[in-house]
């Protein structure tokens, strides 16, 4: 087993009596699809938001690429090369899909007390964002408004937004939520093509996503880790059927 | 505005900077050959009343940041004129007493740019309904600090006995202050336009649209927004400024919290981020102040019925308005632009 480039450590959160990250453990290693699952309510969202920053665990630790960063503010998190996307579509809904992705690459591209130059036509902002959308398919509707496009190529936004970033890995919070067949088959190959130099943590209800995509999957219950391996043995894993393969039908 | 494409909006701009650039450059000159000085008057305090407006929306329309209380830093920016002229005359304070214009502008800049840090740096902690109230509290305590102060008139105010000096420029002609103004406010309006084009003007804009977002993708937006709000604070005081110049008289009634209400009403009213809206929404302002202050002494009321219609029924005030029938009078066919 190579390095883990991402470690979580004995992480707790709660609000007021309900404990939505009870003591997760999780080691996410380099170059790996690692799958996040668990039925609805299991605190998925809750513990990629601690590993995004956005909140701040009660106690415990995570460590990405061997530094700590725990509690740091959401903008250092993506600045170590710890990106993510939404669950809820968050993009610039009045921007043109391409100014969406050339906030993320300005983002990256040193501090923006620049006063006077007009960025919209900055080669050094908009080349690089076009390569993003192209990335995701999207290079072709560059110049629609985020409002305009459909809900499927907003997902895909997200995630050329979050690659713009240049992230050692990407968090994605059900990339395919909402998406038809054929967008989230898309959607399967760009992530699989990132796979050759991205880690991506995947929080996924599409069950036929997950074990076509994840190297590892991890299952989330009651904000409990209750099974961690490679997709057969989760498949075959006593304990996952009943608390959520079972439960939920599937 | 998903309809409203970028090169239809270029146009728009276009043609409300022509006409405004024109009529601000025309009619108070024409009126003044005409013999009416009076009215070089009325566009004198419109176009400093526009300089302020045009700062305020520097937060507020590309920033999204509510700020109730931009009215001090008018205030201070005229007291700096006022001081430093009120110990020449009088003596004492030997450091600030000058009639040199480059002193009061110097110190107009460097007292808001020090109020401006450290009141944004509490207040942009906060967001929404508490921005607004904290600014406007910031606001207040200048007001009572400025009517404190009993050897500059306290309550009653200070005649500043001598406009700023300047080499080469009277500020006594009337026509050279104008002139003064004028130039200001469209190097002003260029400025803003430059900025928010600009990479610092486009982070100030997503963090408007979307803060979480903002941080998302690396960005810390406080270090903007503070910028944002102190350069937005330096253009109001240079209003100040030359409104000290223009009234020759201060005092601490032009920096309560209803004179900031104002600055808000025009930018509001003519519409918020949009380039030339502020300069509209002070023209408005002036002309219904000038009207409905002729008809009733109750012509606020009138102003408080019009803003509420303006934010019921046109989306982005006046100027929102007018670039929408811009774009609808100028036929359909325009193609989506690459």
């Amino acid at each position: 087993m190579s390095h883990p480039i991402l470690e979580v450590q004995q992480l707790n959160k709660s609000f007021g009596g309900v404990i939505a990250t009870d003591n997760v453990d999780m080691r996410v290693t380099q170059g790996e699809i690692h799958a996040l699952i668990g039925p609805n309510g299991a605190g998925k969202t809750t513990l990629i938001s601690q590993l995004s920053g956005l909140l701040t665990p009660d106690s415990g630790e995570i460590i990405f690429q061997g530094k700590t960063i725990t509690g740091l503010p959401a903008y250092e998190f993506c600045r170590a090369g710890l990106a993510r996307s939404f669950q809820i579509t968050s993009v610039f809904q009045e921007m043109s899909l391409l100014d969406n992705v050339a906030m993320a690459v300005q983002a990256r591209s040193g501090h923006s007390f620049k006063f006077w130059k007009n960025a919209k036509k900055e080669k050094l902002l908009r080349e690089p964002a076009l390569q993003y959308l192209e990335q995701v398919g999207l290079a072709e509707r560059c110049n629609w408004l985020a409002s305009e496009v459909s809900h499927g190529e907003r997902r895909q936004l997200e995630i050329a937004m979050a690659l713009a970033t240049e992230p050692q890995m990407l968090l994605l919070d059900e990339p395919m939520a909402g998406m038809g067949r054929e967008e989230s088959a898309q959607l399967i190959s760009t992530l699989n093509g990132l796979k050759k130099d991205k880690t991506l943590l995947l929080v996924e209800h599409d069950m036929d996503a997950v074990f076509a995509l994840a190297d590892t999957i991890t299952v989330l219950v009651y904000g409990r880790v209750v099974a961690s391996g490679e997709p057969d043995s989760i498949r075959n894993n006593e304990q996952v059927r009943q608390a959520y393969l079972g439960e939920d039908d599937n | 505005m998903p309809e409203a494409t970028i090169g239809k909006q270029h146009t728009a701009v276009k043609w409300i900077s022509i006409v405004m650039i024109t009529a601000l450059a025309v009619i108070p000159f024409g009126l003044y050959l005409a013999g009416n000085a009076f009215w070089l008057d009325i566009f004198t305090r419109l176009v400093i009343l526009a300089i302020a407006a045009c700062g305020l929306n520097l937060i507020l329309g590309l920033g999204g940041l509510v700020s109730f209380g931009h009215a001090a830093y008018i205030g201070l920016g005229a007291y700096a004129v006022g001081i430093p002229v009120y110990h020449s005359t009088y003596g004492g304070m030997d450091a600030i007493a000058s009639y040199n214009g480059f002193v009061h502008l110097g110190l107009a800049m460097a007292v808001c740019a020090l109020f401006a840090l450290v009141t944004g740096i509490i207040s942009l902690r906060t967001r929404g309904v508490n921005f607004i109230m904290i600014t406007m509290a910031f606001g207040q305590m200048m007001f009572y600090a400025i009517v404190s102060l009993e050897t500059y008139g306290g309550d009653d105010g200070l005649t500043i006995d001598l406009r700023s000096e300047f080499p080469l420029i009277t500020l006594d002609n009337p026509v050279t202050l104008y002139i003064v103004c004028y130039l200001s406010l469209l190097a002003l309006v260029f400025l803003l336009h430059r900025i928010s084009h600009s990479r610092f003007g486009l982070i100030l804009q997503g963090a408007k649209f979307n803060e979480e977002r903002m941080g998302a993708i690396g960005v810390n937006c406080y270090r903007y927004q503070l910028t944002a709000f102190v350069l937005s604070g330096l253009i109001c005081g240079y209003a100040g400024f030359l409104l000290g110049n223009f009234t020759t008289f201060i005092s601490p009634e032009m920096m309560d919290w209803t004179r900031s209400g104002e600055i808000m009403f025009m930018v509001i009213l003519g519409g918020a981020a949009a380039l030339w809206g502020p300069v509209i929404g002070a023209v408005i302002f002036i002309v219904l102040e000038f009207v409905l202050s002729e008809i009733t002494i109750y012509w606020h009321l009138y102003f408080g019925l019009l803003l509420i219609f303006s934010v019921l029924f046109m989306r982005g005030g006046v100027s929102g308005a007018l670039s929408r029938w811009f774009n609808s009078s100028r036929s359909s066919g325009t193609q989506r632009q690459a």
